[in-house]
């Protein structure tokens, strides 16, 4: 693995009682780069955000390791080299102290700098993101914001101490259009200005095709599919990256169904010994059944699946 | 003379100085899908609410099935309730989560006075298999269930009094991708088999295009014309 990764994640597992959600993932994130984790409920990617702060919830037990750059551990560099995106900007703010004051403690916690020195920066982080009359605007309260406002103040005390990396959790779902465009766009700006590599968790795989540039496609807690997204999203290997792909309405002739995926995803305490895919798989045999496969590299990506080389192209044909 | 199903002009909604809906007119057909497409804010979920006449419009008319709805009376409204249901985009907050789905799907017989004890438990069962869930999912509570299967749930309810007309309010934008797509072919199927009309309120471009027949822009109130 190419040691300049910012951060490395090897055979993270996470279990609740006997239960085990994420089931042994390993990979980088590599500096400036937009690395998108995209699964659908339940597959663990929230969990695997968490797990990369430190800040799994209380109950779970976790295996193999999450490292910074210098074998740092994410947890106590939390706000100052990865920080966190989260989804609800609103309950992210503290509603009792103007956003200025919020922003300035995340300063100070971990720089050494006056009260005024730390203020400025705030002030300068609210501007940085866009918010008109900053210096103003940091006397605010959050409910004086509208809510994409405060969606930016969220963005700029995640960015506001320079780090390595960001780690925004879902932070466009359920924002309109327009609305998310425009937090997509002040998130890139942002981690551009400051350097810092973002890690984009995220169920909307058109938002992973438009601002990602390798992804980590996550099915029943493990990887199903890992590599560059113009190759995964392209030309699938994987059967469950395939079957999401083609049930999502696409431009072109209007077609009354769309392809589904039959069934629904494993409950973390009901997989068998096979690949978890398997029971939906359209390409499954028995193989498939009997013995969960190890992710292998096709072309510049990784794939776990037995039928790598038969996911058929177009995608159409698939489900 | 026939009436299109639905044939909404100049609604208004304010709420104090703010003018949610402003002017907005459309008519929706009988087996028909009219999208309103447009952000947050700019009056879709206002506009469901008061065809519904769960809001009162402050101004203009709803003619359902050519009959006025504005200048009903709540009792007056009541016979026409079983026809036209909301569905809405919480698939777990729009159900009781202290009621079994079975309850939740019988309500609407039981309020309109259509609940027979010797045929309801079977007519619920039927709904529950229409809309692809398993009988046994009747005596869960919508914390058992999936997002997917909350929404079935929500969608078996709407049906249960036979109504023409379904006012889906962003029906699917709280699902993944592949529950998206089993949840829009079912109402695609609905819509073949029942000649339902559907009020199909939506900010997802690429699903509006895929599953309306017609699409209404709107923004800050008002509809635009693309």
């Amino acid at each position: 693995m190419p040691s300049e990764a910012l951060l490395s994640v090897r055979d993270l597992r996470i279990s609740f009682g006997q239960v085990e959600a994420v089931r042994g993932l390993t990979f980088d994130v590599l500096p400036h780069e937009v690395f998108a984790i995209v699964g659908e409920s339940g597959a663990g990617k929230s969990l695997t955000a968490r797990a990369l702060l430190g800040m799994v919830p209380r109950g779970a037990t976790v295996g193999g390791s999450v490292r910074l750059r210098d074998n740092a551990d994410p947890a106590a560099e939390r706000g100052r080299r990865i920080t966190l995106v989260p989804q609800d900007a609103l309950s992210a703010l503290s509603p009792v102290h103007p956003v200025g004051d919020q922003l300035a403690a995340a300063v100070r916690s971990v720089r050494r700098l006056s009260r005024r020195q730390a203020h400025a920066r705030a002030v300068a982080a609210l501007d940085r993101v866009g918010i008109p009359d900053a210096a103003r605007r940091a006397r605010a309260y959050p409910h004086e914001y509208s809510g994409g406002m405060r969606q930016r103040a969220v963005i700029a005390m995640a960015t506001v101490n320079e780090p390595d990396v960001v780690v925004a959790d879902e932070p466009t779902t359920a924002l309109d259009e327009e609305r998310r465009e425009q937090v997509l766009r002040v998130l890139a700006e942002q981690r551009e200005a400051v350097g810092a590599a973002l890690v984009l968790i995220t169920h909307d795989l058109d938002v992973v095709r438009a601002h990602a540039d390798r992804v980590l496609v996550m099915y029943a807690g493990r990887a199903a599919e890992l590599g560059p997204v113009r190759q995964v999203l392209g030309r699938p290997r994987a059967p469950y990256t395939a079957g999401l792909l083609a049930s999502l309405p696409q431009d072109g002739p209007r077609r009354r169904r769309l392809p589904v995926l039959r069934g629904t995803p494993p409950a973390p305490d009901a997989l068998g010994p096979g690949c978890a895919f398997a029971p939906r798989c359209p390409l499954a045999t028995d193989p498939c059944h009997d013995r969960e496969p190890a992710l292998q590299a096709v072309d510049d990506r990784l794939v776990a699946c037995h039928h790598a080389a038969d996911v058929p192209d177009p995608l159409r044909k698939f489900v | 003379m026939s009436y299109p199903l639905l044939d909404v002009r100049d609604l208004v909604v304010r709420y104090g100085p703010v003018t949610a809906v402003d002017h907005v007119t459309f008519t929706l057909d009988a087996g028909e899908t009219l999208a309103l497409n447009g952000p947050s804010g700019c009056g879709k979920s206002s506009t469901a609410l008061a065809v519904l006449q769960l809001r009162r419009p402050d101004a203009g008319t709803v003619r359902f099935q050519g009959r006025e709805l504005t200048s009903m009376t709540e009792r007056e409204l009541r016979p026409l309730r079983p026809r036209m249901q909301p569905v809405f985009q919480d698939p777990y907050g729009s159900l009781s989560p202290r009621h079994r789905i079975r309850d939740a799907v019988s309500e609407p017989l039981k309020v309109h006075g259509r609940w027979n004890p010797a045929h309801g438990p079977a007519r619920v069962a039927e709904l529950l298999d229409r809309v692809g869930l398993d009988p046994s999912c009747g005596d869960r509570r919508p914390h058992e269930l999936s997002g997917g299967q909350c929404q079935r749930a929500g969608i078996a309810r709407a049906l249960a009094s036979d109504p023409q007309l379904l006012v889906l309010d962003e029906p699917v934008s709280a699902l993944d991708a592949s529950v998206r797509a089993g949840v829009l072919n079912l109402l695609a199927d609905l819509q073949d088999e029942l000649g339902l009309g559907y009020l199909f309120i939506c900010h997802d471009r690429p699903v509006v295009r895929h599953f309306a027949d017609r699409v209404i822009e709107m923004r800050d109130g008002r509809t635009v014309h693309p």
